[in-house]
């Protein structure tokens, strides 16, 4: 009998000695901030981390609401969701812990090879139809976009689009792999992913951000000398009050050794 | 001692009934309630409020109007029936390309009267700003008054933009036709082959042939849905590209022909064993008349399990229009009404699916995805009473 209860005290302190916190929010961060936190607890017993996706927004609203320690993004926090915080009386911090480039992805038989931020936009704004407008040949153009739900979405609209609305009846995905698999097995496809997940299905085009002067292939090199212009930062979100619990983990995260692991997820680092 | 017990059996299994009863009722209600939300709902994104200069005499747009008016296609007052003056669409983001900071105060302290005073020295802007920085002094600014969202934008938009910013775009049309597309011409496919197979399977296979069958088509009811779709996308939908020439597989034909193999063991089982209950008397007498095995069927077997197969019909259909994940893989998910069947569609199940996640508890897309669920709920109720009446139709000939 006094075993157990030695048993159960050990369990009950070892327990409360577990620092226990939260990570939550965009499904693109999400692969980075596992591997980050697996190979983090490796090195701190005493810690735990876990960390679950469902969106840039989720992670937001569960910061706000307080049942998150960090939200993981893939855009930057809206001027309401931070009124919100700030309502409830916190302060938000924002830390950038790597770098995305997204890449314009068409079908390898497709001609094409370079294209400007304006003809990006006329593509999926619906003005540009036919993949001759552009230098191809006569093929109906089909832009594939992520669901409404995605930050790359958001992203992608804010940057390329200037915040105009997609055409309407655009072909949207549940997920990137699938626009990959559409893409390469669609003619006059077009759609738009993470640098990590090209392959060779589908060919990533130049994309010019001076109207036609420059044009530049999406790669880690080109996005971190600032010369590919769809580059977006990837942040954690946390409310100073929980400062102490979370700082350890994100200066990890900063530190070399976590920015080794931002490379080899496919992420550009710092 | 016994009987006591049998009564407490008895209250058990009333109560369970009523249970599941006033739960489905509370689940109805609750659906409803959000989803009516919706038109108590502004139609500009919360917090949110529409700014004009005091000069300009446009009163109400729509959310269509707001919409064209932030992608720059409507450029003039004049097309929405104010002074000829070209439209300035200013976002609230604009304001800190334009002031720094300093200017701006520490906490925005200045924000209302330099918004002000961007607003009084544009005729033509319309602003998109937060409510809370609306400028103090309304010298030169017309605040547009709140208007909620109508049912008339609603069931006859002809637009889905949930996220679009200011106004939310909550056309239901695509993804009603949609449904209902990809959900008919499912039923149409699976309908005959499955009656095909149902009839093979009780009147003319043998024993052996139906012991191999029957659980070979049960099984393919326990295939998660995810892996029809998945196989849909990599089988069906190049497949159907190539073989069409078409120059996107993902259309309505691709979910149809999935849905219809998910329908085909619901449709079979049920009409096979309806079938299957047809007493043997009524086999023996018509074939005793002279009748031959194919007069049996058609005009005995049939008719005797017709309510079967009605069930059949409905159970099949019900697959079909609330199937999410299969269709929203094959699809394409593009919202616009659909003229043919070889074009991307976007269903009700899938929207759902695809965009709760992100949509804020109690905002207006929230409301609005509700609002879809009540659609989808109306639609199989319809079809259920039509095949009850149907059935009992056919029972009292």
């Amino acid at each position: 009998m006094k075993r157990v209860i030695l048993a159960v005290a050990i369990l009950v302190t070892s327990l409360a000695g577990v620092q226990a916190q939260k990570i939550k929010g965009s499904d693109t961060v999400l692969p980075l901030s596992q591997k980050e936190a697996e190979n983090y607890m490796k090195a701190h017993s005493s810690q735990a981390i876990t960390v679950t996706g469902g969106g840039s927004g989720v992670g937001l609203s569960a910061l706000i609401e307080g049942t998150t320690d960090i939200a993981q993004s893939s855009r930057k926090i809206k001027f309401d969701e931070k009124q919100k915080i700030q309502e409830s009386g916190k302060t938000v911090k924002e830390v950038i812990i790597a770098y995305d480039a997204l890449a314009v992805i068409i079908n390898p038989a497709n001609k094409v090879t370079k294209l400007t931020r304006e003809q990006l936009e006329g593509i999926f704004t619906g003005k540009i139809t036919n993949w001759k407008e552009v230098g191809g040949e006569d093929v109906k153009i089909i832009p594939y976009s992520r669901e409404t739900s995605s930050g790359t979405y958001e992203f992608f609209k804010e940057h390329v689009l200037k915040n105009k609305n997609y055409k309407s009846g655009i072909m949207s995905m549940p997920a990137t792999g699938a626009i990959v698999q559409s893409v390469s097995q669609t003619k006059g496809a077009i759609g738009y992913v993470g640098l990590a997940y090209l392959n060779k299905e589908v060919k990533a085009i130049h994309v010019s951000n001076d109207k036609g002067k420059n044009y530049v292939a999406p790669s880690v090199a080109t996005a971190k000398d600032g010369t590919y212009p769809i580059v977006r930062p990837l942040y954690y979100y946390y409310v100073t009050k929980s400062e102490k619990l979370v700082r350890p983990f994100i200066d990890y995260v900063l530190s070399p050794a976590g920015q080794k692991t931002v490379a080899e997820v496919g992420f550009i680092a710092l | 001692m016994r009987k006591i017990f049998e009564r407490i059996i008895e209250t058990i299994l009333t109560m369970s009934g009523a249970v599941t009863t006033i739960v489905i009722l509370l689940i109805v209600i609750f659906l409803f309630k959000e989803g009516f939300g919706l038109f108590r709902s502004s139609d500009i994104e919360k917090g949110y409020s529409l700014c004009i200069h005091a000069d300009n005499s446009a009163e109400r747009l729509t959310p269509e109007q707001i919409k064209q008016i932030f992608d720059y296609e409507v450029e003039n007052w004049e097309v929405l029936g104010g002074s000829d003056e070209e439209i300035v669409p200013f976002r609230f983001d604009e304001i800190f390309s334009r002031y720094s900071d300093e200017e701006l105060g520490e906490d925005y302290e200045f924000m209302p009267d330099k918004l002000g005073e961007v607003i009084r020295e544009t005729p033509g802007i319309i602003a998109f700003i937060p409510t809370q920085y609306l400028p103090a002094n309304r010298m030169g600014v017309n605040v547009l008054p709140e208007t909620t969202i109508t049912p008339a934008d609603f069931f006859g938009g002809k637009e889905w933009i949930p996220t679009a910013t200011p106004a939310h775009q909550f056309g239901v049309l695509p993804l009603i036709m949609g449904t209902l597309w990809v959900s008919l011409f499912a039923i149409l496919i699976a309908l005959p082959l499955g009656l095909g197979v149902a009839v093979y399977l009780s009147e003319l296979a043998g024993e052996k042939m139906r012991n191999l069958l029957k659980p070979a088509i049960e099984l393919l009811a326990g295939i998660p849905s995810v892996v029809y779709g998945f196989f849909g996308l990599v089988v069906l939908v190049p497949l159907i590209q190539k073989g069409m020439n078409l120059p996107v597989g993902e259309t309505g034909f691709a979910g149809s022909l999935v849905l219809a193999i998910m329908a085909l063991p619901t449709i079979i089982t049920v009409a096979e064993d309806a079938m299957q209950n047809t007493p043997r008397a009524m086999r023996e007498a018509s074939l005793a008349l002279g009748a031959n095995q194919w007069q049996t069927i058609y005009r005995v077997i049939i008719p005797y399990a017709a309510s079967g197969i009605s069930a059949a019909v409905v159970l099949g259909i019900g697959r079909a229009v609330g199937e999410t994940m299969a269709v929203l893989m094959v699809t394409g998910n593009a919202a616009v009404i659909p003229h043919t069947l070889f074009e991307p569609v976007r269903t009700i199940p899938a929207t759902i699916a695809a965009e709760l996640g992100e949509a804020p508890a109690g905002g207006t897309h929230y409301q609005a995805l509700f609002l879809l669920g009540c659609i989808l709920f109306i639609i199989t109720l319809i079809i259920n009473i039509s095949a009850e009446m149907i059935s009992s139709k056919k029972q009292t000939v």
